[in-house]
């Protein structure tokens, strides 16, 4: 008797323990351990060449990993990769859309390597379409699309199998501002209706926006684990100062503002000055005579817990 | 980086630079060749792996086609055009091979430089025309010929199938450059006018590149092919270096007025092939 | 499969059917489904390839006629199989059938494989979906057959028409040129697996044209001497130049068989050897 997965919101859906990959003298991912629990909304954020697109290839098992073990709704991905991705729906950091077929094929075709019927088919790519908001190109060709639109039916070509399971990677990079909110509210439906989102990304707004819980990654290593809101917390203050003094007064002012700050970051353009009020430290800076060029107050980040974390920023 | 004020202000303003008149005017004058140093320097990453096939294709060319076809050949009416077949062939291989790397040159990379990479809108952005971005692009070309046919010279030399004076039969080399020059202009314009790579390339491939090498008196005179088909002979430049480099290399005979017509024929292609090529890749870049 | 959904949006605790296939072989490798990677490649033929189709099948046709209609005048008869003689063309057209069906499976298992592996990234996807590598192999490999077949009945045709055709034992030309096409497939897409670079690929071509200009092809091989001779006759497109000429005159013997066994013993080669490298292919 095969054990029946029961889909209940809560199990672990993905449970990995001590994942590596090596390639030659590069461990890309060393000895990462989590668990994502059906429902919710999983995040890996770290800087490009973290570790995150080899760990999400290892999830779908289209990676073979070095050591260390995981499980995907109780397989193992390495040994049965065609079942694992039949759970799966998997929205790759580059669009792989089929340049040779339509719009409307490249879901249909896409369909049919998960073995579903056409009758099926057929209608599940209307529904798709116009879940991608694509109605008006459904018999182009993908070479025809803007790059919002060719994300929306990457995203749309993924749901095709109706996954439990969906692996965004980098899912919004490359993307104007509006085309980034459009996709972030179809994600969210996605969410409401409890598809399990898995989502790497290098942006803080984005995971800030979409995930419920999330690891910090750097260099392959897990650096913290938490909601974004405990991990603001834990490794940051409330608010933010920025100022910026010119590139030869910047270090000569720091020690001078070393006693208004819980915490003091000096970048080559800037000083961040960690704070739970940020206007009363601007004043208390002014007040001292040292008259910034140009000052910020903002809310911190997750970019700030990176900071934190890692002493590099999360985007070069 | 550079930190201090001093660093900068050599960085921005060293005073060794000539006023912008100066740049544009050498650029007017020059352009070209920057973009020909550009393609050279380029060319250095893939020469080595080329120079083997410059050098194995001849190889194989003249053994197989030269030597072992020509056993059959020779069995068969004895010589051709008074000569072995070897002596025959190679010559027409020599300009054959050239003019069908030009299938690899100038097709390809042209649409890179349009649209894959977009390696032309670099000079573009500079005082250089694209006018002189086509003509550097086709010049970078026909030095790696000119390198090419010199090769093929000296293997055909060392088969000694090309029985005549070392300079006589050397002017295989020019008529070799020629003939992939007055096909490769009107290729490399035909080329910048595709915005897109259906399967026009390949389309060039199968039914101009190959007919010419096929058809147009490389392997047989034109003579035994049907009087019908001579017209694939006539129109194709392949056919014109073909017999002009026969008479330097084992002293084919030719009515000097059909020896002009291979000279005009070759030359007049190249002209328009080039000045087709400037317009489109004027047009193309400032649109 | 249940019965599509009516909401816009995918159920998505719906449970998919799950197949127990812990104990089958190659469970990580092959999803059973090659059928889909064929019906997406016929989906491509049909809306937009047929130019292309059909102009792949006019090369050795073009080459038929210039090296037999043109050279032919200046070599008349040629000693065929058996000691019989021939005219060049008859001598020439079964050979360039073995050759076209070589080229054609080389292309579609190298170049075509590592085009769409690495720039167009189809494999990408169809192995982001049920698909295991061996699935995406065999249907590439049935495609490539595919055309193959569509090119041998095309040449087959011409060579009926211009009175080449002396043998109902011809009448196999057809399925030896899968043969050899499949024999070449299968080692050309595991020699593809070690590949990383365009540039490499025209090593392929390095090979390919000395194997087409030495083997029987267009003159006998022994106008060379004896050692040379051997290593042609080691190389798979001399045995499919020979099969071939065996069939169209209807010359067969135990060496045609030999030949035939040849590409068996090639075929089951590669298959075995691209799957133990299905993973270094698609899996990197």
């Amino acid at each position: 008797m095969h054990p029946v997965m029961s889909p209940g919101a809560g199990d672990p859906i993905v449970v990995a323990e001590d994942l590596t990959k090596v390639y030659g003298e590069n461990r890309a991912v060393d000895g990462i351990s989590f668990s994502i629990s059906s429902g919710e909304s999983f995040g890996l954020l770290g800087p490009n060449g973290a570790g995150k697109s080899t760990t999400m290839r290892m999830i779908g098992g289209t990676l073979t990993r070095t050591s260390g073990s995981m499980r995907v709704a109780g397989l193992d991905p390495a040994e049965r990769g065609p079942e694992v991705r039949a759970h799966l729906g998997v929205v790759p950091q580059q669009d792989n859309l089929d340049e040779e077929l339509t719009v409307r094929d490249n879901l249909i075709v896409y369909g049919r390597y998960f073995g579903l019927p056409h009758s099926y088919l057929r209608t599940k790519a209307d529904e798709l379409i116009e879940f991608a908001q694509l109605t008006d190109n459904a018999r182009a060709k993908t070479t025809a699309l803007s790059g919002g639109m060719k994300r929306r039916l990457t995203i749309a070509r993924a749901l095709v199998n109706e996954p439990r399971l969906l692996l965004l990677d980098e899912p919004t990079t490359g993307l104007d501002p509006q085309a980034r909110h459009v996709l972030w509210d179809r994600l969210f439906r996605l969410k409401e209706v409890g598809v399990t989102l898995v989502v790497t990304t290098h942006f803080m707004d984005e995971a800030e926006q979409l995930c419920d819980r999330l690891i910090v990654i750097d260099k392959g290593q897990i650096m913290a684990e938490g909601s974004p809101r405990s991990l603001i917390r834990d490794y940051s203050t409330r608010e933010v100062l920025e100022v910026r003094f010119g590139a030869q007064r910047n270090a000569a002012v720091v020690d001078q503002l070393a006693d208004v700050a819980t915490r003091l970051e000096v970048l080559p353009d800037r000083i961040l000055v960690y704070t739970d009020d940020g206007e009363a430290a601007l004043e208390e800076i002014s007040a001292r005579g040292l008259t910034p060029i140009t000052s910020l107050v903002r809310r911190s980040s997750l970019e700030d817990v990176f900071l934190r974390l890692t002493g590099r920023t999360l985007v070069d | 980086m550079t930190d201090t004020t001093h660093d900068l202000q050599r960085l921005a303003a060293s005073g060794r630079v000539p006023p912008p008149a100066v740049m544009a005017a050498r650029a007017r004058r020059w352009g070209w060749w920057y973009y020909v140093e550009y393609w050279l320097r380029t060319a250095r990453a893939w020469f080595q792996s080329i120079l083997i096939y410059m050098v194995g294709e001849p190889l194989l060319y003249l053994i197989a086609l030269g030597v072992g076809l020509g056993t059959l050949v020779d069995n068969g009416v004895g010589t051709v055009d008074g000569v072995p077949y070897l002596v025959f062939v190679a010559p027409a291989l020599l300009i054959s091979t050239v003019v069908m790397s030009t299938g690899g040159e100038l097709t390809y990379p042209v649409m890179a430089g349009f649209k894959w990479d977009r390696l032309y809108y670099g000079p573009h952005a500079t005082p250089v025309s694209p006018a002189q971005i086509a003509t550097g692009h086709f010049t970078g070309v026909m030095l790696r010929f000119t390198v090419q046919a010199t090769i093929f010279w000296g293997i055909m030399r060392a088969f000694g199938a090309a029985p005549r004076g070392v300079l006589i039969s050397a002017l295989v080399i020019p008529i070799g450059v020629l003939s992939a020059a007055a096909f490769g202009s009107v290729l490399q314009a035909y080329a910048s006018t595709l915005q897109d790579e259906g399967y026009q390339f390949a389309f060039v491939q199968r039914f101009v590149i190959m007919p010419m090498f096929l058809f147009a008196g490389t392997f047989f005179p034109l003579s035994s092919m049907p009087v019908y088909l001579h017209w694939i002979g006539w129109i194709s430049p392949v056919w014109h270096g073909t017999q002009l480099a026969r008479q330097v290399t084992y002293g084919a005979v030719e009515p000097l007025w059909l020896t002009v017509l291979h000279v005009l024929v070759l030359g007049g292609l190249t002209a328009a092939g080039l000045l087709w090529a400037r317009h489109n890749y004027t047009r193309r870049m400032a649109s | 499969m249940s019965a599509p959904s009516q909401d816009r949006l995918p159920a998505a605790h719906r449970p998919l059917p799950v197949v127990d296939s812990a104990k089958r072989p190659l469970a990580a490798l092959y999803g059973r489904n090659a059928r889909s990677v064929i019906e997406r490649g016929l989906k491509v033929i049909a809306r937009q390839n047929w130019a292309v189709l059909v102009s792949g099948f006019f090369e050795p046709v073009l080459y038929l006629l210039a090296m037999g209609l043109g050279l032919g005048t200046l070599v008349g008869e040629v000693t065929g199989p058996g000691g019989s003689s021939v005219p060049y063309t008859a001598y020439i057209a079964p050979a360039l059938l073995a050759t076209s069906a070589m080229n054609g499976a080389i292309y579609d298992s190298t170049w075509n494989v590592f085009f769409k592996l690495r720039f167009a990234r189809v494999y990408q996807a169809m192995l982001q979906t049920s698909l295991g590598p061996m699935d995406v192999a065999l249907g590439e490999i049935f495609l490539a057959l595919f055309r193959g077949f569509l090119y041998a009945c095309g040449f087959m045709v011409v060579m009926l028409v211009m009175g080449l055709v002396t043998s109902p034992w011809a009448v196999l030309m057809v399925p030896v040129a899968l043969l050899i096409a499949v024999g070449f497939a299968s080692v050309g897409m595991a020699v593809t697996s070690y590949l990383t670079s365009f540039q490499q690929m025209d090593v392929i071509n390095f090979v390919m044209l000395p194997m087409f200009l030495f083997s029987a092809t267009l003159y006998p091989i022994e106008v060379f001497p004896e050692a040379i001779q051997w290593f042609i006759k080691a190389m798979p497109l001399w045995h499919g130049v020979e099969l071939m000429r065996h069939l169209a005159v209807g010359f067969v013997s135990g060496a045609t068989l030999g030949h035939a066994l040849y590409f068996v013993v090639m075929t089951v080669f590669g298959v075995w050897f691209t799957t133990i490298r299905l993973r270094a292919l698609f899996l990197r």
